[in-house]
């Protein structure tokens, strides 16, 4: 009995503790900024597992379907020159977005950690310029060019000279180079 | 040094034996003897003397030591066992894989029977040798440049060629560094870092090596970057001078010895005051392109490149001195004279093409020219003692402007085609990348004639804000190309400098972004981007041979003469640059904005080429 219930005791007073140490910290976060986080997790950008283990990432974007923010990431992708690099998604000095194939993975989580972290050859690392909602809103934006975020939150039409699709009448592009289950494939 | 491979080291070991033996016994070398008239492999002692005392290698046709072929880069040359009646009958002698599939743009250089090939990024360079059977390689240099130079090069990884000088390689990489090898061992004699990534710093040319420097030039202009041209120390690789584009006087080595011949080019620190404060430190001026040197006057040509950021809204001013021509001492690079070819360009109107150094009959008398067949348009011929102008011709279709008044130097605007924040202008003539861009032309002192590889495009541009950020993209403009007037992207235009007339021209489909080379033979050479490499009648461009190559061609042409005494003509296939981006860089045609518009011209490109790095060469 005795030993039970302290365990009882101590479990509580762990998730208090656990529950009052995440409230402490969105105390620290301004307002509407609950969900951006960085990715919890480390973020496999390769299908290839040693061992039987499959385990896959499903989590998704916290802005995949909200409109607002997908916008908001429209906006980011022309002033921090993302626009430069990849077009409006058709790829310059940088690789297409549009398209279905991805060298650093489609997930939510994945293209966060290509824009945060930057790849290898020329992607340049975001995180010390962009807070994480700036970039989460970047990744529902990339993510809607090719149709892999719900349709009612891809933007309707380009603000400027339309040069692509509206990117909510782009048919989803399933990732073609990934065994990996992409977090959220709407029709 | 790092080899690519280390079979090669073995070429080192044994170098003195393998020179003495292709002396000697080259001839018997190779397989049909009938062809080996025995004739010496040419030395460079044999080359004239300039008149600064320099050898001139560049007048030895034997060898093709620079990409242009000579300072007066005319791309021409003197060797006649190719002519109108045999090219019929050239066939592959022999290709080279070099290992890499972006576009390339590099002429092979020849010196002292080896020929040398830089590649794209990641700019490995290789010496083949041209006394073996199948051109084996002698050695092989890996720079190895920074991966992350590939997101800031604006149009492709591309690298326009090696250069050769008194026993070493010198050429340029992706990552901002030029690069001194011996060229009988492909050891580093020294390994400069003059550009900076990140600032949006890359470096694509070609360098030009005049009396003791090493001249190079920064790519960037859509970058952000402020433009400049160095002078390294041949030997060493210190760098000697650097004369920017843009700022102060004494920053762009505008002294008391400079004078431009036009009132609009006159005045105190121009590259400030023609601009908004401070705008000159991010306005662009870069120099990725070709440079010629008149040994006699001793002065070096090149031109600058279009102002940063493309909407021109936001730099009210002439934006001196971006898209002008310079004249500059070789030794400390002081400006002697200057005019501005596109003041405050509105459409990225760059003005680094060649220009071609040539004496040319013009009112009764000899003048000593420039002929530059600028991305604005127009043929420029242009006094290269004094910068004055002597006639500017369109040799495209243009809407942009409306001419060149010769009293004044001004390129007189068409405000219709103007671009403008948040509105669509359209049907620009020509497009962004100019009636043509890098691509060089070829000169033949004997037909008199301007041999013009180029585009025949227009385009749809819309101002949008530009936001600097260091080493990112500083452009604001939405463009989407297409083909101009007839449908026909491309062509090869024969030109008369005198009369300011076109000759005649082949259409073709595709840009012509390939350079031109031109013979005594009467024949001219240029490339498809669909792979075809051709030869036309130089006097009435009759096709009178093609042969078809893996890639699509957008190299530069080269000729020489064998170790046998044969003539040789080489070409590296592979499609890209920016007009080929939508194959190097399987860009998504869905977005008529991709690789800055170019895209949308291109649609049918990957139809037509695929991706290759090969080196072709050609005898009879
Ligand atoms: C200076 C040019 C440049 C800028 C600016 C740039 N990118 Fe990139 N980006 C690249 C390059 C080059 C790559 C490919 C990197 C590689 O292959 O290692 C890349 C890769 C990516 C990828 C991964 C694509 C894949 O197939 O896995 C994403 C996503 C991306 N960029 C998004 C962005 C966003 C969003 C921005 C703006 C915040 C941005 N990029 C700004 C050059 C750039």
């Amino acid at each position: 009995m005795g030993p039970s219930l302290e365990r009882n005791i101590a479990r509580t007073l762990l998730i208090t503790v656990a529950i009052a140490a995440v409230a402490c910290e969105r105390e620290q976060r301004n307002l509407g900024q609950s969900q951006s986080a960085a990715p919890s997790a480390f973020v496999a950008d390769v299908d290839l597992q040693p061992g039987p283990t499959f385990i896959s990432d499903t989590s998704e974007g916290p802005f995949d379907d909200n409109a607002y923010n997908t916008a908001e990431g429209q906006a980011l992708f022309e002033e921090m020159n993302c626009s430069g690099c990849h077009a409006h998604g058709g790829g310059a000095m940088g690789p297409a977005l549009m398209d279905d194939q991805w060298i650093y993975g489609s997930l939510p989580n994945q293209i966060f950690a290509s824009i945060a972290q930057g790849r290898p050859n020329g992607m340049p690392a975001w995180k010390y310029r962009l807070n994480n909602k700036q970039i989460w809103e970047l990744v529902a934006y990339v993510r809607s060019l090719s149709g892999l975020t719900p349709k009612g939150a891809r933007p309707a039409r380009e603000d400027h000279m339309m040069v692509i699709p509206a990117p909510n009448q782009t048919p989803n592009a399933k990732p073609k180079n990934s065994s990996l289950p992409s977090a959220s494939m709407f029709p | 040094m790092q080899h690519i491979g280390d079979t090669h080291r073995g070429w080192a070991h044994v170098g003195a034996l393998v020179a003495t033996c292709a002396l000697v016994c080259l001839a018997a070398c190779r397989p049909d003897e009938s062809r080996s008239t025995g004739s010496t492999n040419v030395q460079r002692g044999a080359a004239p003397t300039t008149a600064g005392g320099e050898v001139d290698l560049g007048a030895d046709d034997g060898q093709w030591v620079m990409p242009a072929k000579n300072y007066a880069a005319t791309r021409f040359s003197g060797l006649t066992e190719i002519n109108e009646q045999t090219v019929a009958r050239l066939r592959p002698i022999a290709t080279f894989s070099t290992g890499t599939l972006r576009g390339h743009e590099a002429a092979p250089i020849v010196a002292n029977n080896t020929m040398y090939i830089v590649t794209p990024y990641p700019n490995f360079v290789y010496a083949l040798d041209l006394t073996k059977p199948g051109l084996p390689v002698k050695w092989s240099y890996n720079p190895k440049p920074l991966l992350a130079s590939q997101g800031v090069a604006c149009c492709d990884v591309v690298n326009r060629g090696a250069v050769y000088d008194a026993g070493k390689i010198f050429f340029n990489t992706l990552d901002g560094r030029t690069i001194a090898l011996d060229a009988a061992t492909g050891k580093p004699a020294w390994d400069t870092k003059v550009a900076e990534i990140n600032i949006g710093e890359t470096i694509t040319m070609a360098p030009l090596v005049v009396k003791g420097r090493v001249l190079v030039g920064n790519s960037g202009g859509e970058m952000g970057v402020r433009g400049w041209v160095k002078g390294l120390d041949e030997n060493s690789g210190k760098v000697v001078w650097t004369a920017y584009a843009t700022g102060p006087d004494k920053d762009v080595l505008i002294g008391p010895s400079f004078k431009a011949y036009y009132t609009k080019d006159q005045g105190k620190d121009l590259g400030v005051s023609s601009w908004p404060p401070g705008a000159w430190k991010i306005g662009g001026g870069t120099m990725w392109g070709w440079i010629a040197y008149d040994s006699t006057l001793d002065l070096i040509y090149y031109g600058t490149a279009n102002p940063g950021p493309w909407n021109p809204d936001v730099r009210p001013g002439d934006n001196k001195w971006t898209s002008t021509q310079f004249a500059r001492r070789p030794e400390d690079g002081t400006a002697v004279w200057a005019y501005q070819l596109t003041p405050h360009d509105e459409h990225d109107y760059d003005g680094v093409n060649e220009q071609i150094i040539a004496d040319l009959p013009i009112g009764g008398q000899t003048r000593k020219v420039l002929i530059r067949p600028d991305r604005n348009g127009y043929v420029y011929v242009i006094d290269r003692q004094t910068g004055q102008l002597l006639s500017a011709n369109p040799y495209v279709f243009i809407n942009s402007t409306t001419g060149v008044d010769l009293k004044t130097g001004q390129l007189a605007v068409n405000p219709d085609k103007s671009p403008q924040v948040g509105k669509v202008i359209r049907e620009i003539c020509p497009a962004a990348p100019g009636g043509k861009d890098w691509q060089p032309s070829a000169y033949s002192p004997k037909t008199g004639l301007l041999y013009i590889p180029h585009q025949n495009l227009c385009m749809d541009e819309e101002g949008v804000s530009a936001n600097y950020i260091a080493g990112t993209p500083y452009v604001g403009m939405n463009v989407k190309m297409y083909a101009g007037p007839g449908g026909n992207r491309g062509e090869f235009e024969a030109w008369n400098p005198v009369t300011g007339k076109q000759v005649w021209a082949v259409k073709e489909d595709l840009p012509v972004w390939s350079g031109a080379l031109v013979t005594a033979g009467d024949v001219a050479f240029y490339g498809t981007m669909d792979g075809w490499f051709k030869a036309v009648d130089a006097r009435s461009g009759k096709l009178l041979w093609q042969f078809k190559t893996g890639s699509g061609i957008i190299g530069q042409p080269v000729t020489y003469k064998g170790p046998d005494g044969h003539q040789y003509v080489a070409v590296l296939s592979g499609v890209g640059g920016w007009s080929g981006a939508i194959v190097a860089g399987m860009l998504d045609p869905r977005d008529s904005s991709a690789a800055a518009g170019f895209v949308n011209a291109m649609r049918d490109l990957p139809q037509k080429s695929t991706m290759g790095g090969m080196l072709y060469v050609f005898g009879l």
